[in-house]
């Protein structure tokens, strides 16, 4: 029981520390606030809309499948290079890695995931 | 909020309370003036050197200035280049998005008097002191990297002289 003591000591002695610090910040720093501070920052341009838009969900399944493909480069470029010395087999193997990632693809595509409407 | 601008204020009312205010006041001062933290605001050839005494050369963050691509971390604009007119409100509104206290360098002549080449020109600002207020000018054209390391170094000076109370006028 006593080694779970310092475990809950150090989380105090952490949440204390942050704590102390925003206490530290918040006494320490002027509070001037105006409408043209608070705006949001785009590179000193004036924000257009509301930054809190919304992304629609099928960007997140492009994104996905894009990293596959992303993956699939990685390995292919290696594999390039050393092709000269591994010979035939790596050659199949290749082929059934990509033909796996084809699969996805095809399947995604198949699923309606790359129309985009 | 802002409360240590008081300080001074109920210090004195205190026995030994200005010896403690003023101690205070200069561990402040130094540590300030010891992490300035710049904006990235390069606009001509001025970042060249800039750049340059950012590099292991000249060594900036020997003086504790490191940048920083948004202004909300930063304490210090280094204006570098010719700021034109279609520039000028974007530097303003960086300005306005820092946070207190800060401070402005003018690095250069462009930005001290609309510079040597484009004074004539119809689209350079003529001074950006008619911007954002300047703490220190650094004439050259562009200053080599020992001048901006000068000018830094009597920005920390002046950091370094300023009082407490000083922090909400900047």
């Amino acid at each position: 029981m006593s080694e779970y003591l310092a475990v809950l000591i150090f989380i105090f002695v952490g949440a204390g520390m942050v704590l102390f610090t925003f206490f530290l910040a918040r006494i320490l720093r002027p509070h001037n606030p105006y409408p043209e501070k608070n705006v949001n920052y785009e590179c000193a341009e004036l924000p257009i809309g509301n930054s809190w838009i919304k992304f629609h969900n099928r960007y997140y399944i492009f994104a996905l499948i894009f990293v596959i493909f992303d993956v699939e480069a990685v390995f292919l470029f290696p594999w390039a290079v050393a092709f000269g010395q591994v010979g035939l087999y790596a050659l199949v193997e290749m082929v059934i890695f990509i033909l796996i990632l084809l699969f996805g693809l095809l399947y995604a595509w198949k699923k309606g995931v790359l129309k985009w409407a | 909020m802002g409360l240590i601008k008081k300080v001074p204020v109920y210090a004195e009312h205190v026995p030994g309370g200005g010896f403690v205010a003023t101690q205070l006041e200069s561990v402040l001062s130094h540590a300030q003036a010891c992490s300035m933290w710049y904006l990235l605001f390069a606009t001509a050839c001025c970042a060249i050197e800039l750049m340059c005494t950012g590099a292991s050369r000249y060594d900036f963050d020997r003086l504790g200035m490191i940048f920083r691509p948004t202004p909300r971390q930063a304490d210090l604009i280094i204006a570098a280049g010719t700021i034109t007119k279609k520039m000028a409100p974007r530097l303003r509104r960086l300005y306005d998005q820092m946070a207190e206290p800060r401070y402005v360098i003018a690095m250069g002549g462009c930005t001290i008097r609309g510079g040597p080449f484009y004074y004539d020109s119809y689209a350079v600002e003529k001074g950006i002191d008619h911007i954002v207020p300047v703490d220190i000018y650094i004439p050259g054209c562009p200053p080599r990297p020992e001048s901006l390391l000068e000018g830094c170094l009597h920005l920390q000076k002046k950091v370094k002289a300023q009082k407490l109370a000083d922090w909400h006028e900047k």
